[in-house]
């Protein structure tokens, strides 16, 4: 018989900084972007805003001024990183706890307490770098495929553009997830692919979610490249991101990224995680935080002081509180609005009915 | 000028002239191309059109709807065919769940103007899942619009419309009248309301309630009912919805007496729906009970027994009859 290796495929692993945020290999220069301390004390100071706005959100939402909410809490380096990396003229397709890019791409911190807070008025958002953005999805994986729509849109126009999607490692076990792969792979498509492994699908662990090694090879049954990332260093998925992006705008095809982070939270507000997470692996994570870790590199760069660190601190919470104060101030959903745009036009059969609710509210004053 | 065609015919002129007039209206779905679709509903568009705007996808309709949203959203508007109705349960959630709402998700800063059509029905002897009628499934959620076309000009005024609708349209193509009967057809780019039932025969004693293929066995029940003496009104509900219940109520009020038509499963039907309509409205004008000939509760049977389920025009006029005879 023929036994012939007709296939051989690998997974690379990139990360610079280890957890105490020293260079991995101290002769190894960092990108040239990454040279500029001041692009890392931008991309630090978003971090820990998206911090202090998790801790904010999940307060607001423990005195019921908010409802069920996902932080981010340890997956800021993924979700700044890829923000900084994307350019404005991109498509960003979000899960639902990536506010760190959404920040970047000009969703206010208003608009995301509102559609947490229970209006669909979150989702409309108003500034032009986030217009053609997606609204965050729920339904696990299934915006996968709507990157890959629009990357093919892309395509067909002939755009030096990108879409990207980010989903988490329970997502890679879906249906839709695979088909976004395979298409894009088929299509050569516009599009980067991140798979935010924070290594908990609510209380099933990354273990239980696939026998595969990595979640990235799932790209290779694509035919399309995979690596991993480390997702807690921001540095290493900005370079990364940056370079798929780039890949893709030029036409060279899609990539998936697994970043590797931890979720250091519940998976929301609802859930209550120390029911099914030891705390060793929780104290662990902490120790893998990506903010000490950037923190750490510019410390040791003198880059950032004690002083410095105490003022961002003050102003995030103060920037948070504001868009705390607005959102407090803003008047509830008005409730014939829940008709308003089920069409473009609204149909007779659904105009009788909300004359039928508006009279009906009309009676009970 | 008048071209005569079949409904499949007027498909394709339909899908022809929507893409000539508007180069953002992509076609997309598997064997689409250069097969033209397996009943060639998509013939000569890749030819005439390209590559690049008629897209062979893979095997996969949760992908095809999926994709057709994500194109959508960038101002294309994908008219996505699945092989067959039976085969779009895959694609149910991205249609139910995203195609839908996301005009008000996004408080209307994002819409899907996306049209999935579908062969549609049973009545040609096909394997399973080729003959299914599920537009109750989609008949119930909002921001969707179905449509179902009984003739050829039909079929071409409403496709053209779904196609220019910014919002997702779900379009089931009978396919037993695919090639059945032949009709004069204007291919001038004129499209037809999708928010109007068709009266498509007047009459005083009773009206027959239909969509899609049995349209026709409304319409020939009412033609012996006539040698009878009984006076039918045949109404083509065409989009489910939103539905045009006006029309209905009125054409209920004016004969007293209704007969609903439809080949999916009785239970949940649409036309629990209509008759709910009616019921709510129109009551005290009823002369006889609301009644229905429909598919029965039961999955769609293969080819050797698909006929009994599938309502006959016998069926309807006996309906007819019991009615009449029960006052």
């Amino acid at each position: 018989m023929v036994n012939n290796t007709v296939a051989k495929f690998s997974i690379e692993y990139y990360q610079y900084l280890n957890a105490q945020g020293e260079l991995i290999n101290p002769t190894e220069k960092l990108p040239a972007w990454a040279q500029d301390f001041a692009t890392l004390q931008e991309a630090y100071r978003m971090m820990v805003l998206t911090r202090a706005f998790d801790n904010k959100a999940i307060a607001l939402q423990r005195t019921g001024k908010l409802g069920t909410y996902p932080s981010s809490l340890g997956q800021e380096a993924v979700y700044i990183g890829i923000g900084n990396a994307l350019e404005k003229q991109d498509v960003f397709c979000p899960s639902y706890r990536d506010w760190g890019t959404q920040l970047i791409r000009g969703v206010t911190m208003g608009e995301i307490l509102t559609y947490w807070g229970g209006s669909e008025r979150g989702s409309d958002f108003q500034a032009s770098t986030a217009k053609e953005d997606l609204p965050n999805c729920i339904p696990i994986g299934s915006q996968c495929l709507h990157a890959a729509g629009i990357a093919t849109a892309i395509k067909l126009r002939q755009q030096s553009r990108a879409a990207l999607v980010t989903c988490g490692d329970g997502g890679t076990s879906q249906g839709d997830f695979y088909e976004t792969i395979n298409i894009s792979g088929v299509w050569q498509l516009h599009l980067v692919i991140m798979i935010v492994n924070n290594q908990w699908a609510i209380s099933v662990p990354r273990k239980s979610q696939t026998a595969a090694e990595t979640l990235a090879q799932k790209a290779i049954a694509g035919g399309i490249p995979g690596e991993q990332v480390d997702g807690n260093d921001l540095i290493a998925v900005q370079d990364r991101v940056s370079r798929a992006l780039k890949k893709a705008h030029e036409g060279g095809g899609p990539t998936v990224i697994e970043a590797i982070t931890y979720r250091l939270s519940d998976h929301t507000t609802a859930d209550d995680a120390s029911r099914y997470r030891k705390k060793d692996e929780l104290a662990e994570a902490w120790q893998n935080d990506p903010i000490t870790r950037l923190r750490q590199y510019l410390f040791l760069h003198q880059a950032w002081s004690e002083n410095e660190e105490k003022q961002l601190q003050q102003i995030c919470s103060e920037q948070v509180a504001k868009a705390v104060d607005a959102y407090q101030q803003q008047p509830l959903e008005s409730p014939e609005n829940i008709f308003l745009h089920q069409y473009a036009t609204m149909p007779t059969s659904l105009a009788t009915q909300r004359d039928e609710f508006l009279a009906k509210q009309q009676q009970q004053g | 000028m008048a071209i005569t065609m079949t409904l499949l015919d007027a498909i394709n002129y339909a899908l022809h002239y929507a893409m000539q007039e508007d180069k953002n209206v992509i076609i997309l779905g598997e064997d689409v191309g250069i097969n033209g679709g397996v009943f060639r509903a998509t013939a000569g568009l890749f030819e005439k059109f390209g590559s690049s705007r008629v897209l062979d996808t893979p095997l996969a309709e949760s992908m095809i709807a999926g994709l057709s949203i994500g194109m959508s959203l960038q101002g294309l508007k994908p008219v996505a065919e699945f092989q067959f109705e039976g085969f779009i349960y895959p694609a149910f959630n991205q249609i139910v769940s995203h195609a839908a709402r996301m005009r008000n998700r996004t408080r209307g800063r994002l819409n899907c103007p996306v049209v999935f059509r579908a062969p549609y029905g049973g009545g040609i002897h096909a394997p399973e899942h080729h003959s299914e009628s599920p537009e109750a499934f989609f008949a119930h959620v909002p921001g969707l619009r179905v449509v179902i076309p009984s003739s050829p000009a039909k079929a071409y005024g409403l496709l053209l419309s779904a196609i220019r609708d910014p919002d997702p349209v779900i379009f089931f193509e009978p396919k037993r009248i695919y090639r059945k009967v032949k009709q004069d057809v204007e291919n001038n780019g004129e499209g037809l309301p999708l928010d109007r039932c068709f009266i498509l025969r007047e009459g005083n004693d009773v009206t027959l309630i239909s969509w899609g293929a049995a349209v026709y066995d409304a319409l020939g029940a009412a033609n012996q009912l006539e040698k009878n003496g009984i006076d039918a009104e045949v109404i083509d509900v065409a989009c489910l919805k939103p539905i045009d219940t006006e029309t209905i109520i009125a054409s209920v009020a004016k004969t007293g007496r209704v007969i609903i038509i439809h080949e999916a499963p009785r239970s949940g039907g649409v036309g629990g729906e209509i008759a709910a309509q009616i019921a709510e409205h129109c009551f005290y004008q009823l002369q006889a009970p609301i009644k229905r000939v429909t598919g029965y509760d039961i999955a769609m049977p293969y080819a050797q027994t698909e006929q009994y389920a599938i309502p006959q025009t016998a069926g309807i006029i006996q309906a007819v009859t019991d009615i009449l005879e029960n006052l």
